[in-house]
């Protein structure tokens, strides 16, 4: 706002506490790492101070454009950042969650430091650029680059099927992104721009919508992930360290709905209407089915990751409601899934920390033993399931309803996720925390000390604010959502949930009703 | 025309080939102890090679009748062929000092500054004619270089491999040039492009159509494409490891610039003829070297089949025949050169204690905690080759898929792209073994001077620092390729 370029500043901050970090000792590269990440954090709180809402509001805040190469009417690369309300609020939960995931790792990483926390910087400055790109190609660098760090953190730090888990994710994800690569050179050429605000406003014919559609959907199922190409999340997450598996599913997973949101919704709306039963069908299997997969896991970590799916299909049919409840619900989705999985992984590693096995068996009565524990533990289980007052919520509702309008049918489906989700999460926490202390090494284990507080009280508090209070949250979107419901409103598909037009009301009646009237 | 402009124009050549001549005379008499002279002083010759071609080299025109063509296409695949031969010098030294299998011969820098003149008038080649002499004058230098490790059976032979196939191949290639000399009665390419063109509508010619497929399979072999790539994996494994670097960059761009100026200038017409044929042959090399390479133990022969992959893209850009294809086929080859002369920078630093060099991936392993310097470089050349973005390579793919999706050929595209994933899976294997795996033995000693600087520069210009070298890349791959059009 006031010429300095903000984002850049963000981006760069990482970037050369990367550097420094593979330089520096085991102990410096922890504070360098930390004090990059509460930098980025600080920015990230001046961003949102900065970022004006309201009906008068710029749709793009905070631009920067430097052309690097290529012509501006054709194929080109620029420097091209710029954030709107979705894409803030994405910015700032990448910001929030990586000093808590830096924080995480103090301890529990102790091989090759510097390393790991230049790859964690690496991820942070990756991500922020894939929100805050203005270029078709700049995304698809900050998009795809991301790749590099996850699988090393996977495949240096992760457990013991690490090197399958890393090559799994390495490549599915690949295989989704190339594809659209393709498309993006098809939409650049036609539309004789790389830049996404412009494409945003450019209407492709509807028969070529189809194909660049699918090209992106190929992308985007696998990010999400959706069913059934969501089979490398669960792989990755069980090897994933503690911090890994918080980055994964807390921002990670969310390039996949942004990109939904940012590019086939606007970019390509007769397509999403007109595909609109493969999402819904998509995310109504998921939803059911990951859920059952849920119950029946014994790993702790295995049965997060596949509630995550699901709450991603959740994302998935509201993002496709073409309606406002549907598009915001989807965004507190997002937001509050990555907030309240970070935390759910975070308080597993608390636990793995100190037992070193994911086995759910292996635990029980920790309730008697690690109060303050089974406190936070308890609290994110209602978030995940949806209770009223924290974040999941207002998100999975709003989401829920939005869907009710174009499909009741799905929502029905999707709705008994939340039944399930409170199924498989509360078995868990009976199992973990509830029952007798029976196990000696279970009862050995200390309660939380001040770092792990420090890492999930804030979140705990930011779970619960979002349920309270969610217009918070809601108000930077706001003005961005109904910008994307003019563009995309042409082409909603039919509802089935409108009231029947009633048989029209016989002349005679009225007149009978008029005569009734003037008696009195 | 007077002969001293023409002279001017292949004044590159010219230096190199009188300058190999006298370094030969220096070399007879000097012996084993001018080795290190001649080496430096080729260096320079390419450095001035080099510089020269800011000169009427790269916008005189034609020359000698039509035989040799001063074009900025020329200039810039001629950079390219000058700069890595000049590594491939630089990097020699320290490799045959301790290796057991021969010292360094004074022969060995002449013979790539004779290699380097036959690459000149290669991608110069405006004649069938200069276009075979300039080939051979390549090809048998590369012969000899293969086996220059006298007293190594693996060396001999990659030689005599080499040899033969590749005597067997140029004979497929003259047959080739027969027939199209038969059928259009002529050697030039104007001629040769004429006749084509006015082949186009007719019935068709059996003649013309036979001495094209012949020419692009001779072709296809110089360039190592797939069905024509068998003698690659085999000679880069048993040549010295230096030989290796430069048959893996100067060399492929040359027979990369000479089959684009062939297809454009020669076959232009016939465009609807030989691109089924290169679409084949990148499909083919595209596909069969990612999943040849998955098997591969030895890191020599995993870069090998990487170079086919390679070859494979760059003929994405050919395929489509359009002046941004031919534009990003150079595109393709400069940034490959630099990712594989790096690559092989981290290979000559792999020895065992003894001194002697070690070839297998395996011993790569756990290298970012024994070497993390080198293990860093390695993994960045892996990463680019793969294609992923925001290094280099990325770039180099993006160039071609560009030009491929422009000139409307999308399924070739996207079959193209899809290979690039199976192909991500064999750089990902090194880059698995170095992170992931526990520690083999360390390789003992240090990088020299040069070659340290070297892969310092090659790294950095692969990594996002080489993005401020792309705008330029563009402007002069653009002006290269529309000298040909």
């Amino acid at each position: 706002m006031n010429g300095l370029p903000i984002l850049s500043i963000m981006l760069a901050i990482p970037a050369v506490a990367m550097v420094l970090c593979l330089f520096a000792g085991k102990e410096a590269a922890r504070w360098i790492a930390l004090g990059a990440t509460l930098l980025d954090f600080a920015l990230g709180i001046v961003l949102w101070s900065q970022f004006q809402t309201g009906p008068g509001a710029p749709q793009w805040q905070f631009t920067e454009h430097h052309l690097l190469f290529g012509q501006k009417d054709g194929i080109s690369f620029s420097w091209a950042l710029g954030i709107d309300g979705f894409a803030l609020m994405l910015i700032e939960l990448s910001v929030f969650l990586m000093p808590i995931c830096i924080l995480a790792s103090w301890r529990a990483i102790e091989d090759r430091v510097p390393e790991y926390m230049a790859a964690f910087l690496g991820t942070e400055l990756l991500m922020i650029g894939t929100f805050a790109a203005q270029d078709l190609f700049l995304f698809y660098v900050f998009f795809e680059g991301g790749l590099i760090p996850m699988y090393l953190i996977i495949g240096i730090w992760g457990g013991a099927n690490r090197i399958y888990a890393s090559y799994k994710f390495f490549l599915y994800t690949l295989l989704g992104s190339v594809l659209m690569l393709i498309a993006m050179f098809y939409m650049a050429l036609t539309a004789h721009t790389s830049s996404i605000p412009d494409l945003m406003a450019f209407d492709f014919p509807p028969h070529i919508q189809t194909w660049l559609w699918l090209a992106f959907f190929a992308s985007f199922a696998v990010k999400m992930p959706m069913w059934p190409v969501h089979t490398w999340l669960p792989d990755a997450h069980v090897q994933a360290p503690t911090a890994g598996s918080v980055i994964l599913a807390g921002v990670l997973l969310k390039l996949g709905g942004y990109g939904f949101l940012r590019f086939s919704l606007p970019m390509f709306p007769e397509a999403s209407a007109q595909l609109v039963w493969l999402v819904f069908g998509l995310s109504a299997v998921a939803v059911v089915y990951t859920s059952l997969v849920a119950l029946v896991q014994s790993d702790m970590k295995k049965l997060i990751a596949y509630s995550s799916v699901a709450h991603m299909a959740i994302v998935t049919i509201g993002l496709f409601a073409f309606n406002r409840q549907g598009i915001e619900g989807a965004m507190i989705v997002m937001l509050s899934h990555g907030l309240v999985s970070g935390a759910l992984f975070l308080c597993v590693g608390v636990i793995y920390d100190r037992l070193h096995t994911r086995e759910i068996d292996r635990y029980g009565g920790l309730a008697i033993n690690m109060p303050r524990y089974a406190l936070l533990f308890m609290l994110f289980t209602m978030a995940s399931v949806g209770l009223p007052g924290t974040s999941g919520f207002v998100g999975e509702f709003l989401s829920l309803m939005g869907t009710y309008q174009i499909s009741t049918w799905f929502a029905a489906l999707c709705t008994t996720g939340i039944i399930l989700g409170a199924a498989y999460m509360l078995y868990l926490y009976r199992r973990v925390v509830f029952g007798d202390l029976t196990k000696d090494d279970v009862r050995a284990m200390p309660d939380l000390e001040l770092r792990e507080i420090l890492c999930l009280a804030p979140i705990a508090a930011v779970v619960l604010w979002m349920g309270v209070y969610p217009e918070s949250f809601m108000k930077p979107m706001r003005e961005d959502v109904g910008r994307l419901l003019a563009r995309i409103e042409r082409a909603t598909p039919a509802s089935d949930s409108q009231p029947t037009p009633g048989h029209p009301v016989a002349p005679a009646l009225e007149g009978a009703a008029q005569a009734h009237g003037e008696a009195h | 025309m007077d002969y001293a402009t023409q002279l001017a124009m292949a004044l590159p050549e010219v230096l190199l080939g009188t300058g190999a001549l006298f370094l030969m005379l220096v070399a007879a008499w000097g012996g084993q102890g001018s080795t290190r002279a001649i080496s430096w002083v080729s260096v320079l010759l390419l450095i001035g090679a080099t510089i020269a071609l800011a000169g009427p080299a790269s916008a005189g025109g034609v020359a000698f009748g039509g035989l040799y063509h001063a074009d900025m296409f020329a200039a810039v695949s001629k950079a390219l062929i000058f700069i890595s031969a000049a590594i491939a010098i630089l990097i020699a030294p320290r490799f045959f000092e301790q290796t057991s299998g021969d010292d360094l011969r004074p022969e060995y820098p002449v013979l790539i500054l004779l290699a380097a003149a036959g690459m000149g008038m290669m991608v110069s080649a405006g004649d069938l004619l200069t276009l075979y002499v300039g080939l051979e004058l390549n090809s048998l230098a590369s012969y000899v270089l293969a086996s220059s490790m006298r007293r190594d059976t693996r060396s001999a032979e990659a030689g005599l491999k080499y040899f033969v196939l590749g005597a067997l191949a140029s004979g497929i290639l003259l047959y080739g040039i027969s027939l199209v000399y038969g059928f259009t009665g002529t050697t030039l390419f104007g001629g040769i492009s004429d006749a084509y063109a006015a082949a186009v509508g007719q019935p068709r010619n059996l003649g013309l159509m036979f001495g094209l497929v012949f020419v692009f399979a001779g072709l296809a072999f110089k360039i190592s494409a797939v069905p024509f790539h068998m003698w690659t994996p085999d000679v880069y494994e048993g040549a010295p490891t230096p030989v290796t670097a430069f048959f893996a960059s100067a060399p492929k761009v040359a027979a990369v610039a000479l089959s684009v100026r062939v297809a454009i200038e020669a076959m232009g017409p016939a465009i609807h003829d030989w691109r089924q044929i290169v679409i084949f042959a990148s499909l083919a090399s595209i596909f069969f070297g990612a999943v040849a390479a998955a098997r591969q133990t030895s890191i020599k022969r995993l870069l090998a089949y990487s170079s086919i992959n390679n070859v494979g893209f760059a003929l994405v850009g050919l395929g489509a025949g359009t002046e941004a294809g031919v534009a990003s086929v150079l595109y393709y080859m400069a940034i490959y050169i630099v990712m594989t002369l790096g690559s092989f920078l981290v290979v000559l630093q792999m020895r065992d204690e003894n001194g002697e060099p070690v070839e297998t991936i395996a011993s790569l392993a756990g290298m970012s905690r024994t070497r993390p310097g080198l293990a860093v470089a390695l993994a960045i050349f892996m990463f680019s080759l793969a294609g992923i973005p925001p290094l280099l390579g990325f770039f180099a793919k993006l160039s071609v898929f560009v030009a491929a999706v422009n000139a409307g050929l999308y399924p070739f595209a996207v079959a193209a792209v899809v290979g690039s994933v199976v192909g991500a899976y064999y750089y990902l294997k090194v880059i698995k073994t170095m992170y992931f795996d526990a520690p083999a033995p360390k390789f003992p000693g240090r990088i020299t001077f040069v070659e340290g600087a070297l892969l310092t520069l090659t790294a950095a210009a692969i990594s996002p620092l080489g993005w401020v070298l792309l705008p330029a890349l563009g402007f002069w791959t653009e002006a290269a390729a529309r000298s040909l059009f």
